[in-house]
């Protein structure tokens, strides 16, 4: 839609036009599965494994640690549920954060039922796991640690070093979330110590319907979907050819503009951070102030609620995002932003608007320009607020 | 964005009736901001009917626009008659609720039947 102001790039973003060039000709051209042995089939196999060369290459991993998957959620289950059981005679306890993507804290419940026990960590006010707790919470039976990298909420980017030295030195297997912040931060899984990593194509300028798990060599994971041979017979299925090759141009672009883009977007982040804080009382930013993702900003504005704040935005064209219970389908408030410790009535007023690489300055001052007066009009009509 | 109706959406852009009565004969409170919804209610009464009415609300979208279809439809009742609209009356004239946004139209009637409870039993005193 033209005309749009799109500050919801954690939900998704647009496709880089690159990228989507590069994907048309595998629908009607080069559509041939890559298991075929025909040259069809060859062309699209070298595609997929041009693709992983660039995918592994952003992160820093070997190609054939790379296993596509279909999205970020699918390379968080395969991870839990393939190294659970690979770890079975390990032990039968996971520690992760209580502000995980439910793609874990999910997994994680189902888990449970088949004798899995698991910690959750608390975070402290910004969002941060203390790599004191994780020490803590270790138990003899702990066989598997997940931590995320950065989160998709309030952009707080972990000390996933320090927590993976520690997954280190007690020779438990490490996994990192890494969706919100692959593409977007540098990553290099050699040096993060994760043993798994997952990420997505839809949060760099990609295609949805690709993503990624890697899997460091030598590491045993169980097979997530059974069949063929395909990802070398642990995620089993045609490959989507197009959607993966998008990926890989994603990947490669990514890796060229990373310091640009993440440069230009902590320049726009600033400017909005600032503006909201001068242009409006009563407001509160989440996450870690230096330690966040450079296109994240999410603020609560106190005495008023999400929904309705995102509904005036909708009016001027502008996409936003909330944590508050209202937009939520199950009608609960954020748990990232009760795990950080902020009041009820204070989660509900929150708002995430996260800048992506297409935002220009004039979109940041336009929202800045419009966002004082929704701000005012709603707390006109709330009972929690008195005018001084 | 939730799909609301044009009549939601009319009334949660311009809503009829927002503010305080400082001198109001009722009071009725609902909600409370922790489950993302709270409304005030206040009235001001003459010869049993609603001679003004007026709200404050904390909330999403469906909970301002039925908070302010219940001011409208309040507005010069008698008191009876302002006691008997009910939660569906209020969906229904809002042209429709989202199901997961229905609980927004119960609170709308119980905060302005509330501010009545309170003139009555202030009355009675």
């Amino acid at each position: 839609m033209a005309g749009i102001i799109f500050l919801d790039n954690a939900s998704t973003t647009k496709v880089d036009d690159r990228v989507f060039e590069a994907m048309t000709p595998y629908f009607t051209q080069q559509y041939g599965n890559p298991a075929s042995l025909h040259d069809l089939g060859q062309s699209a196999e070298d595609a997929v494994e041009g693709s992983r060369r660039h995918v592994a290459s952003l992160i820093g991993a070997k190609p054939e640690e790379i296993y596509f998957t279909s999205c970020g959620t699918e390379s968080n289950n395969f991870s839990l549920f393939g190294l659970a059981k690979s770890l079975k005679g390990r032990g039968r306890h996971i520690i992760s954060s209580s502000i995980e993507h439910i793609s874990i804290l999910n997994p994680l419940k189902d888990l449970k039922k088949e004798g899995w026990d698991h910690t959750l960590l608390p975070v402290d006010e910004y969002g941060s796991v203390s790599p004191e707790d994780l020490k803590k919470a270790i138990r003899e039976d702990t066989a598997l640690i997940s931590i995320m990298h950065a989160n998709n909420e309030v952009g707080t980017i972990q000390n996933l070093e320090d927590l993976g030295k520690i997954a280190r030195d007690n020779d438990i297997t490490f996994h990192s979330d890494g969706v919100a912040s692959a593409g977007i931060i540098p990553v290099d899984v050699k040096k993060l110590g994760v043993d798994s990593y997952s990420f997505t194509s839809q949060q760099m300028y990609g295609p949805k319907g690709a993503a990624a798990l890697y899997v460091r060599k030598g590491l045993r994971i169980k097979p997530y979907l059974i069949g063929g041979t395909q990802e070398r017979g642990r995620r089993a299925g045609t490959e989507n050819v197009p959607a993966i090759v998008g990926f890989g141009q994603a990947a490669r672009i990514a890796k060229q503009e990373l310091g640009k883009n993440a440069a230009y977007l902590e320049g726009l982040r600033n400017a909005m951070i600032e503006g909201i804080m001068a242009g409006i009382d009563n407001v509160k930013l989440n996450g870690h102030p230096q330690k966040r993702l450079p296109g994240n900003v999410h603020v609560s504005f106190e005495y008023i609620e999400g929904e309705s704040i995102l509904l005036l935005l909708n009016m001027e064209g502008i996409a936003a995002a909330s944590g508050s219970s209202c937009v939520s389908q199950a009608l609960k408030n954020s748990q990232v932003l009760i795990s950080m410790g902020l009041s009820p009535t204070t989660a509900q007023g929150s708002v995430l608007f996260s800048l992506g690489k297409f935002n220009k300055r004039q979109e940041i001052d336009k929202t800045l320009e419009v966002l004082p007066p929704i701000i005012e009009k709603l707390r006109k009509m709330s009972p929690l607020y008195k005018e001084s | 964005m939730v799909t609301y109706s044009k009549k939601v959406m009319d009334h949660f852009m311009s809503p009829k009736n927002v503010g305080e009565i400082e001198d109001a004969d009722g009071v009725g409170e609902v909600g409370n901001p922790t489950c993302g919804d709270m409304m005030t209610f206040y009235i001001k009464v003459k010869d049993d009917r609603l001679d003004d009415v007026k709200f404050k609300t904390f909330g999403c979208g469906a909970a301002i626009a039925v908070s302010s279809m219940v001011s409208e439809l309040a507005m010069g009742k008698s008191l009876d008659e302002a006691l008997k609209i009910s939660n569906k009356d209020v969906a229904h004239e809002l042209g429709g609720l989202p199901k997961q946004k229905m609980h927004c139209s119960n609170l709308g009637a119980d905060a302005l039947h509330k501010a009545i409870q309170d003139y009555k039993k202030k009355k009675m005193e």
